[in-house]
């Protein structure tokens, strides 16, 4: 039998954070780590002498879980289910970008079905990050019925990705050289009919919130971004093209069978206010909900016939010491990047993984000064960082 | 602009502190002194043609065997569209390179997160504390030889094995196979 616990004691007076500010007579508020608008355990302290905050500082590591630790003592096929922990709401991505990481260190090629079923796999993910995204961010600012509405469409994506791996949130879909399932039957058709349902519901989701003109009025202007700005702090994914900056990295950098398809890049042009500011954020997700519809309709149509959906792949895969890859893929948070380096067994010597929100956190603290505690929160969800992904 | 010309740039401005491309398996990368790399940097950034606006990744090795941390900086550049690695070795026993937070912003978080995890110092950083472990926090945790402390202000890092005292199930089964094979050998016949 465990002992009892004694109740833990901190050192609150001593915390590195509060010698470095000066807070004089003003008050200093602890808005989290729980608290149901900073999208996971964050903790801001907020430094404030009334309703306009002097700045934010945000504190994280709550949900520190060491995965790239781990990703050092698992095996390369091991490691794949920890990868879905990185960013449990996109969790394809994180697979895909470990996928081909190592495919890159094995110099692999992956066979065109598995590169569609990724695509498929990783697209329908998208739209599913994106209605979680702007459905809290509607709600985050007080417009609680956007988000039941995206919820109910989001439960049909899970329900998609649960008939194709089995999972509804941390899939552990793909493998090292391919994808662990093929599709099943029907599932086209299934997607296709989802398809032509959801696309007139994005008409509708924005008729609904997106050009409502309270909404606008309440996020137009609201912490805008230049783009230049936006470079230097690393923001990456929608956050960036909504400053203005058109880069994709399916577009740019294209890997798997992206460059087969046409898409647009949505980019943020200040439509009812300033360019980079909340709105565009918002509006930036949106249409690219209704791109990655566009992309699945292609990827449905060019579907190969053949079945083949994994590489050669050797059993124990052992790679050179010291042989290093780096993995570019765009993520629903953005420019997702996984660096690793081999090992002289059957592991990795480092992973690190380069994530969208942790950057993103990182802009707070410089945008936060002068704003009004409650767009704190309008700026976070805009931002749309998810906890696991700042702190892996 | 590919790697070799990127390099080539670079050493014609630094001359004899510019190493050469390190053996190119699968991303090459060039090796520069600590003491450079601001410099060097705040060259890449601001050249012309080189035009390296964003420093997409920091991230450091630990390196035991050789005695070494490598802090590696991937940069990125926007206007241009290309990329480079930097690397700089650094002794393990005291890992001190300045820093370069006053070149790109995002060093800030990244150099934060390297010298909680890894234990590097980045001299010059306007705000170096830990990120993601608390304050005292004892060691680096993504050093190789990390040993994590047993608690931490009364908190235990271990856990109870739950299963203690338990029996398997196939160990049961089998215990009363036996007693029932015993009881059948005693029985008269």
């Amino acid at each position: 039998m465990s002992k009892p616990l004694e109740v833990p004691t901190m050192d609150m007076e001593n915390k590195e954070v509060l010698r470095r500010i000066e807070i004089g007579g003003d008050m200093l508020l602890n808005m989290g780590p729980q608290h149901p608008s900073t999208h996971g355990v964050i903790n801001f302290l907020v430094q404030t002498d009334g309703e306009v905050m002097k700045r934010a500082i945000p504190e994280v590591g709550y949900l520190h879980r060491s995965i790239e630790k781990i990703g050092e003592r698992c095996t390369y096929n091991g490691f794949m289910p920890y990868t879905d922990r990185v960013d449990y709401i996109a969790a394809m991505f994180a697979n895909q970008g470990w996928a081909m990481a190592v495919e890159r260190l094995l110099g692999l090629q992956v066979p065109r079905r598995a590169e569609f079923c990724r695509v498929i796999a990783c697209e329908l993910n998208r739209i599913s990050s994106h209605l979680i995204s702007v459905g809290t961010m509607a709600m985050d600012i007080g417009a609680v019925t956007p988000f039941p509405y995206a919820l109910r469409e989001r439960e049909f994506i899970n329900d998609l990705l649960e008939e194709l791996c089995g999972a509804r949130l941390t899939y552990n879909y793909l493998r090292i050289g391919g994808v662990a399932f093929d599709l099943p039957s029907g599932y086209e058709d299934k997607v296709s009919t989802f398809l032509d349902h959801f696309e007139k519901i994005l008409d509708e989701f924005n008729r609904l919130i997106t050009y409502n003109e309270i909404f606008i009025k309440r996020l137009a202007h609201l912490a805008p971004i230049p783009a230049q700005m936006a470079i230097d702090y690393c923001l990456v994914g929608p956050n960036l093209r909504a400053s203005g900056m058109s880069f994709d990295v399916r577009k740019a950098l294209p890997y798997s069978v992206y460059p087969d398809f046409e898409f647009d890049v949505p980019v943020g042009k200040g439509e009812v206010g300033t360019p980079g500011d909340a709105w565009d954020r918002f509006w930036c997700r949106v249409e690219e909900m209704r791109q990655s519809c566009r992309i699945l309709r292609q990827a449905l149509a060019q579907l190969p016939k053949d079945t083949a959906i994994m590489g050669k792949v050797p059993r124990k895969i052992k790679i050179p010491e010291g042989t290093e890859a780096y993995s570019r893929i765009e993520s629903a948070r953005g420019d997702m990047q996984y660096y690793v380096v081999a090992g002289p067994g059957e592991n990795a010597h480092r992973v690190k993984i380069r994530t969208g929100s942790f950057t993103a956190m990182g802009i707070i603290d410089a945008l936060s000064r002068g704003l009004m505690i409650a767009d704190l929160v309008a700026l976070i969800a805009s931002l749309d960082v998810v906890a696991p992904e700042i702190d892996r | 602009m590919t790697f070799e010309e990127i390099q080539q740039r670079l050493a014609a401005k630094f001359g004899e502190r510019i190493g050469a491309l390190a053996p190119a398996n699968k991303d090459p990368f060039l090796v520069v002194p600590a003491a450079d790399v601001v410099e060097i940097c705040r060259f890449a950034k601001e050249d012309e043609a080189l035009a390296f606006d964003c420093l997409m990744n920091l991230s450091s090795v630990d390196w035991p065997k050789k005695n070494q941390i490598e802090v590696v900086y991937h940069l990125w550049s926007y206007r241009r569209r290309h990329s480079f690695v930097l690397k700089v070795q650094l002794d393990r026993a005291k890992p001190e390179v300045p820093s370069v937070e006053s070149i790109w912003k995002s060093a800030d978080w990244l150099e934060r997160e390297q010298y909680d995890l890894m234990g590097v110092t980045f001299t010059g950083h306007p705000d170096l504390r830990r990120i993601m472990m608390p304050d005292d926090w004892v060691g680096n945790p993504l050093r190789k030889d990390y040993a994590e402390q047993p608690q931490w202000h009364n908190i235990t890092t271990t856990r109870d094995n739950s299963l203690e005292g338990y029996v398997r199930l196939d160990e049961l089964t089998k215990k009363a196979a036996e007693a029932a094979a015993a009881a059948k050998k005693e029985l008269p016949q």
